[in-house]
């Protein structure tokens, strides 16, 4: 973007300013080259900002600033600050930031700002940010700062109706999404409509489990599943579909790292004894003889030593952790 | 420690052979389609679609694997050659940065504390000392960047922000000389930090910024070191941190936001700092970032994303911290796994150095946390692969002109740089019992003299720079 031509230099309305060069000192250290146009403008922004002028021209600059480097938190500060002196026509403002923040979608200042935004248009504006987050999402459906708007938004401005179907259909795309199963998780706990977390535990074990039997190797699924029994171990291990979907995961593939993990688990906080349990570890106990009369656990965490090489240090602290506080 | 499956020369083994990487990315196993550009496109219809996240990782594992194949391929000599630390090029393209950097920089214009630390931090890890002129002149540079009523700004004359904040006074305490470390005002510094304090406990970044698990961590850490940490700044921190972990075991940003390697590591190491680690739970955290090493050998930050150098450090440190926390993780285990109770009852409220009682009185020590922290022992070696995540260091960020990276075919930057010798560091003494001992050869990777300073992890400075700092303000 070329402004040496335009720059704040030649604007009649900033005739009687006088520019305010940065002090850097006489030896600056990491100094930027600044290109004649940036420096122009950042010097006639601190010759206001200095001066606290509030005014449209003020409000100028700042917009200057900003397109030049929109990570500038100082600039953007100053521009809320005149916005609100000028009681600005803050849905403008918002389609300006939007703009922006297409082109920037990973900066914080930009998201700070439409959430300052948002707090003062209320909820109205929440179908707006709705629609916007979902454009972001469309390109990178993971971006994290957009997800902390989109649940910003929901829990100040509203706008759950849809949510939990947005969830699907992200991980109908994508069920690798871990964003999405977060979102999920959000959805299911925090929204106002839906009754909270032990009303719809039973359809959501269902659609985990379908999820884990389609990908077994897909983690988010795994930690959603045992996310669903937050605090509530007894109910975990009493939850048949449970132990189910990682019997079923194994007899498949004994070395499902996920599956082992998660029977671990249960088997600490008390999965009993089962023929299902016995015909399950079979295979691994004749594969690895040296396991033969091991107890669950043990074998369990033998496995995972040797199937996840990558966590031999965690499996074998886990291991020895569990034979001492058992 | 890893198993090994034949005798390495000195330096330890790269633990993942050809056969274990190379199946998990054979592309006659996968349908990938030749482009990668449409994941609905499968070459054989009757194979699933591919999902971008697939995609992406594959891509990935692909490049890595080559990169680790012609390592597996290579002499013992050449693979000695391969697995060194380019020190020189670092140190060069490091200072270069301290005195030059070109007009695409000014996306960093407000992030100039930053520059300087991602600079001076990893010259101290690489043992190279800074001319006095150049020490003095980033003393007075951020001297400018000190804000008459407290804190430092990103830049002369910007608002102060307590990222910039931790950026500066982590800079100083690297210089470590008198002239940096009285150059910082705490008092003002104390009134800066009191101002971004929420009424929720939590800080905000700057006047009218917004509240995360970064800014606790840099103000905590920052408040900490130059000993001005009190009640009134630590109060409401930890449990505002606790509110931030997730279902997953990791800690988010905000509360309810995805669980991520960077704010895992501001949340834990917040908390250890304010005595109060047990307000999370551990071991969920512990298994969460131990699962976000991947067969790349590196860490990802969040879940099925894609591994980058710098969580080295993010998560590499994360988990490091909780080998001196065991304690309190094995309370915590026996009370989830073998109680009966339903999980809310909170068995660990004890904190976390054999201290007894948690004082209430405003003559809480908090400095001393940080310290008795560095001076206590590991009690169990490391729950990551410290040898695996060396190698992806080591062979996928460095970038031959000097710098270090995300990832191959991404492009060096000063933070990715600070990052991974950041994380190399962590890794490299992890095993160690004491935070100052010497590692053995089996625990660094590559020559012995790819061996870097040690760290304290809590705060990311050379650890004798911390002890020098720790004096100095203890003394005020």
């Amino acid at each position: 973007m070329e402004h040496a031509k335009s720059g704040p230099s030649s604007w009649p309305e900033l005739a009687d300013v006088v520019p305010v060069p940065q002090d850097d000192g006489p030896s600056p250290v990491v100094p930027i080259a600044y290109r004649d146009d940036f420096r122009e403008v950042m010097d006639y922004f601190r010759a206001l900002y200095f001066t606290g002028e509030r005014s449209p021209r003020a409000l100028r600059l700042t917009t200057e600033a900003i397109e030049l480097n929109p990570g500038n938190y100082t600039v953007w500060h100053f521009r809320r600050l005149i916005l609100e002196a000028l009681d600005f026509d803050l849905l403008e403002e918002m389609k300006f930031v939007g703009k922006i923040a297409e082109c920037n979608p990973k900066n914080y200042q930009i998201w700070h700002h439409k959430r300052w935004l948002a707090e003062k248009l209320g909820p109205d504006i929440a179908n707006n940010e709705h629609e916007f987050t979902m454009k972001i999402l469309a390109i990178d459906a993971k971006n994290y700062h957009a997800w902390s708007h989109r649940q910003w938004v929901l829990q100040a401005l509203g706008g759950w109706e849809t949510e939990l179907e947005y969830c699907n259909q992200l991980l109908k795309e994508d069920v690798f999404n871990n964003s999405a199963w977060n979102q999920r998780y959000f959805v299911i706990t925090r929204s106002p409509l839906l009754g909270g977390l032990t009303v719809v535990r039973d359809s959501e074990v269902d659609y985990t489990i379908e999820a884990i039997l389609a990908n077994p190797q897909n983690e988010s699924p795994w930690r959603y599943l045992k996310g669903l029994y937050k605090g509530e171990n007894n109910l975990l291990v009493d939850d048949e579909r449970i132990s189910g979907v990682c019997f079923k995961v194994l007899k498949n593939d004994w070395t499902c790292v996920f599956a082992l993990s998660f029977l671990l688990d249960l088997l600490c906080t008390g999965l009993q004894p089962s023929d299902e349990l016995k015909s399950t570890l079979e295979p691994i106990r004749s594969s690895h003889p040296e396991t033969a009369d091991a107890d669950p656990v043990t074998v369990v965490c033998c496995i995972l030593q040797k199937c996840d090489p990558l966590r031999v240090n965690y499996w074998s602290w886990f291991k020895a952790t569990l034979s001492q506080v058992s | 420690m890893p198993q090994h499956s034949r005798a390495q020369p000195s330096g330890g083994a790269p633990p993942l052979t050809p056969p274990q990487v190379a199946a998990s990315m054979d592309p006659s196993s996968q349908s990938a389609p030749p482009t990668g550009d449409d994941p609905a496109a499968a070459a054989d219809p009757e194979l699933p679609r591919l999902t971008v996240t697939q995609v992406e990782q594959m891509k990935v594992e692909a490049r890595v694997g080559d990169i680790y194949r012609a390592l597996f391929g290579a002499a013992p000599n050449t693979k000695s050659i391969m697995l060194e630390l380019w020190r020189d090029e670092h140190i060069e393209y490091l200072t270069r940065g301290l005195r030059h950097l070109g007009p695409a920089f000014h996306v960093l214009d407000a992030n100039r504390p930053w520059l300087c630390y991602w600079m001076v931090h990893p010259l101290a890890l690489l043992d190279e000392a800074l001319d006095d002129d150049l020490e003095n002149d980033i003393i007075d540079f951020l001297a400018r960047c000190q804000d008459k009523d407290g804190g430092y700004s990103g830049g002369p004359g910007q608002l102060p922000h307590l990222a910039t904040t931790y950026a500066a006074v982590n800079t100083l305490v690297t210089i470590g000389s008198e002239r940096a470390l009285s150059s910082i005002n705490r008092d003002n510094l104390y009134k800066f930090m009191l101002r971004m304090k929420d009424i929720s406990g939590a800080f905000r970044m700057h006047d009218g910024g917004e509240i995360d698990v970064r800014a606790s961590y840099t103000a905590i850490s920052v408040a900490s070191l130059v000993n001005i940490l009190d009640v009134e700044l630590a109060k409401g921190v930890g449990d505002y941190i606790a509110s931030c972990q997730t279902y997953e075991g990791g800690i988010a940003g905000e509360p309810y936001a995805e669980a991520h390697g960077g704010y895992t590591f501001c949340g834990l190491a917040a908390l250890i700092l304010l005595n109060e680690a047990e307000k999370v739970d551990l071991p969920s955290l512990i298994g969460w970032v131990a699962f976000r090493q991947g067969v790349e050998c590196g860490f990802q930050g969040r879940n099925n994303k894609l591994v980058d150098g710098c969580y080295s450090f993010w998560q590499g440190a994360a988990i490091a911290l909780t080998q001196k926390l065991i304690t309190i993780v094995d309370k915590q285990l026996k009370s989830s796994y073998f109680c009966k109770r339903p999980s809310g009852e909170d068995a660990c409220s004890t904190s976390s150095y054999g201290c007894t009682a948690k004082k209430f009185s405003s003559a809480v020590d908090y400095a001393k946390f940080g310290f008795d922290f560095i001076q206590q022992s590991n009690q169990i070696g490391p729950l990551f692969h410290n040898i695996a995540l060396q190698q992806y260091i080591l062979l996928c960020s460095q970038v031959l002109e000097g710098g270090l990276r995300d990832k191959p075919g991404k492009n060096r930057d000063h933070y990715h740089s600070c990052y991974c010798l950041s994380g190399l560091s962590v890794s490299q003494y992890s095993a160690m019992t004491d935070a100052d001992s010497c590692p053995l050869p089996q625990h660094v990777l590559g020559p012995y003299s790819n061996l870097l300073e040690p760290i304290h992890p809590l705060y990311n400075v050379v650890l004798d720079k911390y002890h020098t700092a720790y004096e100095f303000f203890s003394k005020e």
